[in-house]
């Protein structure tokens, strides 16, 4: 187990390098979310008076767009000298590959995370942080259960030649009932006053999610990464 | 995980085939290589050379027939045995992003190699790179990244070495000095499978050669001519027989 979580470590810490010089992934995706945002901006908010329980759809939607350009530029990134290969030769559990990617993309949509929560609470004014706990709790939850999935597929299509397009046509119907539990659980916290089990439901809903998804994904990646 | 449980000393490949689609690669291959022996798997481009290698280091998976590693298939060992297998492959498997010495220390990291640090700065002088290491690999030249990529396959001491066309990219001096690495790892008794379209090297190091063609392989006899003549011998012998099989 512990070279398990070795072989992990060793991999994020190799995209976290990659990713540091060039800041590529980090900017696109940004620059994508903060984008998204602002259209949606100024399309709902009349006035200084944001549509009501829009917020939640917004930042939900916003990561989960910004989430599939991260998960398709990582994999290009691992497409280009075919250094996929090399990972699934390493002497390790393929899975181990699996968790160091989809570590690797949680801190990235973290980071993107952290700007786009006080963005869409600004311009929305919604008050993300009446309930942190929760919040953290809903965000967590929510970005693994649409990572676990993302990454299995980002890393099966890697050579498949429609990728782009493959890649959302299959995340979303897949990733519907994560984002739609996000966005109720976000809605929940934001209202007027804050219905914490409601929150706590759904919350619950989504770490449901992320066992059922991070197990079949640990399970089907060998099998599907051998070709 | 238990390397040197799983290590061997001869590999069988039997009756493997291997289809993409309707489109069948490779035909009941058998071949059996030794430790310390340097087999050159020779043939046309699409003749299924690259595929073949592919199967042996466990990345793509035989449509029907076994190999075995020693007494193993690579289902029962695993991870242990990829351990004992470097594969240098069409593309290199290098990160441009990062420099020469990053590169390795990731792969030395990835495989558990004692002493990491120790063993790159070694494979980087073997790779004539040391003054380079801390250079991004995207600038290095086709023959610098091949270099580069194959101290990366031998990092871990493997027992068996799987080449897809080493000397792509080499200069002269270059391509001598792995005909030279090659043979040491021959005294050092692993098993070294070369697919190559460069005869001429081939014929001073290899110490047998099949000829693979249309997924079928043969043996190319041995005998007092050069590789480049008993070469195509066999690949006339091998097209008369598909004319009589078709015929």
């Amino acid at each position: 187990m512990k070279r398990f979580f070795q072989v992990a470590w060793v991999i994020v810490r190799k995209d976290f390098t990659v990713e540091w010089r060039s800041r590529e992934i980090l900017y696109t995706t940004l620059f994508f979310a903060v984008s998204c945002v602002l259209v949606f901006a100024f399309a709902l908010v009349r006035e200084g008076r944001p549509m009501e329980d829009a917020a939640a759809g917004i930042l939900w939607v916003a990561i989960a767009f910004a989430g599939t350009l991260a998960l398709g530029r990582t994999f290009e990134r691992e497409r280009q000298s075919e250094t996929l290969r090399a990972l699934m030769l390493a002497p390790a559990d393929r899975p181990a590959v699996y968790v160091g990617k989809l570590a690797g993309i949680l801190l990235l949509l973290g980071a993107v995370e952290g700007l786009l929560v006080p963005l869409v609470g600004v311009l929305f004014d919604a008050p993300f942080w009446a309930r942190p706990g929760w919040m953290l709790a809903l965000l967590l939850t929510g970005t693994l259960g649409f990572a676990s999935v993302g990454t299995l597929f980002a890393a099966m299509l890697v050579r498949a030649r429609s990728r782009d397009v493959m890649l959302p046509v299959l995340l979303y119907p897949i990733t519907v009932p994560v984002i739609i539990a996000g966005v109720r659980g976000t809605a929940a916290l934001i209202q007027s006053t804050p219905d914490e089990p409601m929150a706590r439901f759904w919350v619950s809903l989504l770490l449901f999610f992320d066992v059922v998804f991070v197990t079949l994904a640990l399970w089907t990646f060998e099998p599907l990464m051998t070709e | 995980m238990d390397a040197v449980q799983y290590d061997f000393d001869t590999i069988t490949i039997r009756d493997v085939s291997r289809s993409f689609g309707r489109r069948r690669a490779l035909a009941r291959v058998n071949l059996t290589c030794a430790a310390g022996e340097i087999v050159g798997l020779l043939g046309p481009n699409g003749a299924g050379k690259s595929t073949l290698l592919g199967i042996v280091s466990t990345l793509l998976a035989p449509t029907s027939g076994t190999v075995t590693y020693g007494a193993h298939t690579a289902r029962e060992a695993g991870s242990a045995l990829r351990a004992r297998l470097g594969l240098l492959g069409h593309d290199l498997y290098l990160y441009p992003e990062l420099s020469a010495r990053e590169n390795l220390l990731f792969f030395a990291r990835l495989y558990a190699v004692p002493d990491p640090k120790v063993a790159v700065e070694h494979a980087l002088a073997q790779a004539l790179l040391s003054d380079r290491a801390d250079d991004l690999v995207a600038g290095f030249s086709r023959g610098m990244r091949q270099r580069l990529a194959l101290e990366r396959a031998l990092l871990h001491a493997p027992r068996l070495l799987l080449l897809d066309e080493p000397f792509t990219g080499l200069d002269d001096a270059s391509g001598h000095a792995l005909v030279a690495r090659l043979a040491g790892l021959r005294a050092t008794g692993r098993i070294v499978i070369v697919a190559t379209h460069d005869l001429d090297i081939a014929d001073g190091l290899v110490d047998r050669a099949v000829l693979l063609r249309g997924g079928r392989l043969t043996a190319i006899g041995g005998g007092g001519e050069g590789l480049r003549d008993r070469y195509r011998q066999a690949v006339e012998t091998a097209r008369t027989a598909e004319q009589a099989v078709r015929s």
